[in-house]
């Protein structure tokens, strides 16, 4: 299984503007640790650095100082290594609408993850896998979704596939970016669900990106709040959001007052059959 | 001025129940069925047309003669036949428009899409290649190569021609590029572990395809028409027959002024018809990339507005 440690992480960009270059700082030495089976959440408005955090954990963006630690290591960039890293830490990104290529079927974001982290496999092996992980995001029929292309999916069914492809090589840490901000309401608690039940089944270490305290609250163990890239509370995840401290948090709760009727609301508007009451 | 008025997009619809698997929805348009016709009838005249037909040049002492029996298109000034000529002409034009459009595509794809793709300095420099190019005056410079070169075969023509014309390619290719590499289905395949040289021709070049197509069909419009415009003014390819050289000597042979219509119409007619032809497959393409483009018909529009009983429960519950 499979640690991460973000630590004391800076990320400076350099904007031009004209001939002027000034430097906009993203992420303000932040520093968490992901273990297997605990869910950290990552709270913030939007611009204040959360999918930068996310980016520096895939290696879509390197830190400018500071550093990520693998199980007390410091992450690999490059070779074996890099490969190692790309199967341990896997990311459900956004906007389920963008992250599937239009030109390319379910079965195929599925195959190359699994063929690129297991050579060994044969055709059959490979699309008995693809199968299985279509059934675990609950996409059943599996047979019906495979040949199926993004546009013929609906924005539910496209993310249980990104969550599909995340799974794919067997990752011991999940970094969901806003996993349900693109959907519509009804439909974000079933993918919640599924999201915390395939965490329960494969003990992941997952850093849930969002802006909703409500669904925060609800799925993680540990809430971080970060106000233009720094981390200005953090703590245990009812702690936080009853007792906040810092006033930028207190604004949060604010505006989302009770959690806990937002959450029955939630459940209220469901319509999707793996939905189990909060 | 057209004004462009966005209709209503239909709701997307549930899942279809069955899976559809087809690849390239294209559409069959009559623009696509008439432009495919019309230049695959071209071509199969170019391709197999030279075999038919005698000597283009041989020369005979009928003169000029409107066309007969012999000579369905009546003979020249020299007596050589033109139906033969048109045939090997047509191989020439052809021969010039495919290797330019296969030079723009090699060279405009490398600069376009690999600088685009790789980024930093090697996206600077290749900018500032295609860039450099793109304000070079492509018909001047053709002019001034061609006139210092006395021997020329077509194959140089064709070279400089793509020469001078990828940039414009190599730049719509980049932005486009440009804009595919920070998607997030790019990324994700990054984070999938997938190498560089698969995002770049399995994530990404599909998407070009399209793209890639038009650009291709509109470079070789360009050239067989350059060709045919340095052919006129008598700086084209020398001993070979093209649509240009062919109305470069029938203009010599004042065709005009003496009526032989047979002379210069045929090769003027089949430069219009095949350039109109490809327009007409590049609009197609246009449509494809460009759903907007397309021109919906009557019974389209009617099903997305909605029917009377439809349009009461909307307002009863928008009430
Ligand atoms: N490539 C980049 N170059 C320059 N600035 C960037 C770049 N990427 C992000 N930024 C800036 O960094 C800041 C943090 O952006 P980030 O995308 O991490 O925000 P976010 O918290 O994910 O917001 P949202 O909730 O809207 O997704 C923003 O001010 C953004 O403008
Ligand atoms: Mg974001």
């Amino acid at each position: 299984m499979t640690t991460l440690e973000f630590k004391d992480v800076v990320k400076d960009y350099t904007l031009r503007n004209g001939l002027k270059a000034s430097t906009l700082r993203a992420v303000d030495h932040v520093s968490f640790t992901l273990a297997p089976g605990r869910t950290v959440a990552l709270v913030g408005q939007s611009g204040s650095g959360k999918s930068t955090i996310a980016k520096l954990l895939m290696q879509l963006e390197r830190p400018t100082s500071g550093e990520i630690l693998v199980d007390g290591r410091p992450m690999q960039r490059r070779g074996a290594g890099l490969r190692q890293y790309r199967k341990a830490v896997q990311m459900v990104f956004q906007d389920p609408f963008a992250s599937l290529n239009p030109y390319h079927t379910v079965g195929h974001h599925l195959a190359r993850p699994i063929t690129l982290h297991h050579p060994e496999y044969s055709r059959t092996q490979v699309r008995a896998r693809v199968l299985e992980l279509l059934a675990r995001v609950r996409l059943d029929p599996a047979q019906e979704y495979v040949d199926r292309r993004p546009h013929e999916l609906s924005g539910g069914q496209r993310q249980r596939v990104a969550i599909a492809r995340a799974l794919a090589p067997g990752p011991g840490i999940l970094v969901a970016d806003e996993p349900v901000s693109m959907l519509d309401v009804s439909i974000r608690l079933g993918v919640l669900n599924l999201l915390a039940t395939l965490q329960r089944e494969e003990d992941l270490g997952v850093l849930y990106i969002t802006h909703d305290l409500a669904t925060a609250r609800h799925f993680s163990d540990e809430i971080m709040v970060l106000y233009r890239g720094a981390v200005v509370e953090r703590g245990p995840a009812d702690d936080v959001i009853l007792n906040p401290q810092h006033p930028y948090t207190k604004l949060l709760a604010e505006a989302a007052p009770d959690p806990e009727r937002r959450l029955a609301e939630l459940n209220g508007g469901v319509r999707d059959d793996d939905a189990v009451p909060a | 001025m057209a004004i462009i008025t966005q209709d209503p997009q239909p709701a997307v619809a549930h899942v279809p129940a069955t899976p559809r698997r087809r690849r390239l929805r294209l559409p069959r348009a009559p623009k696509l069925v008439l432009g495919v016709s019309i230049a695959s009838a071209v071509v199969l005249f170019g391709v197999v047309g030279p075999y038919l037909v005698g000597n283009p040049s041989s020369v005979r002492d009928v003169g000029l003669a409107g066309p007969t029996s012999e000579f369905i298109l009546g003979t020249t000034q020299t007596g050589q036949d033109v139906f033969a000529q048109l045939a090997h002409a047509t191989r020439g034009s052809l021969t010039i428009g495919l290797v330019v459009g296969a030079l723009t595509l090699v060279l405009s794809a490398f600069f376009g899409i690999v600088g685009a793709f790789a980024g930093g300095w090697l996206d600077e420099t290749f900018s500032l290649i295609s860039n450099v190019m793109l304000v070079i005056p492509g018909l001047p410079l053709v002019i001034v190569i061609s006139s210092y070169i006395p021997e020329k075969s077509i194959w140089l023509i064709a070279a400089v021609l793509a020469l001078t014309g990828w940039a414009g390619s190599a730049r719509v290719l980049r932005g486009f590029t440009l804009s595919l590499r920070n998607r997030d289905y790019v990324l994700a395949a990054r984070v999938s572990g997938e190498r560089s040289w698969r995002i770049l021709s399995v994530e990404i070049l599909p998407n070009l395809i399209p793209l890639l197509a038009s650009q291709v069909v509109f470079a070789i419009i360009f050239a067989i028409l350059g060709e045919a415009g340095l052919s006129f003014l008598g700086l084209g390819a020398s001993g070979s027959f093209t649509w240009g050289t062919m109305l470069f000597y029938a203009q010599n042979g004042l065709a005009l002024r003496l009526g032989a219509w047979w002379w210069f119409i045929p090769p003027g007619l089949l430069l219009a018809l095949f350039g109109a032809a490809l327009s007409l497959i590049n609009f197609s393409i246009d449509e494809i990339i460009n759903p907007k483009l397309r021109a919906q018909t009557r019974s389209d529009r009617k099903k997305w507005s909605m029917s009377r009983a439809q349009l009461k429960d909307a307002a009863e519950v928008t009430v």
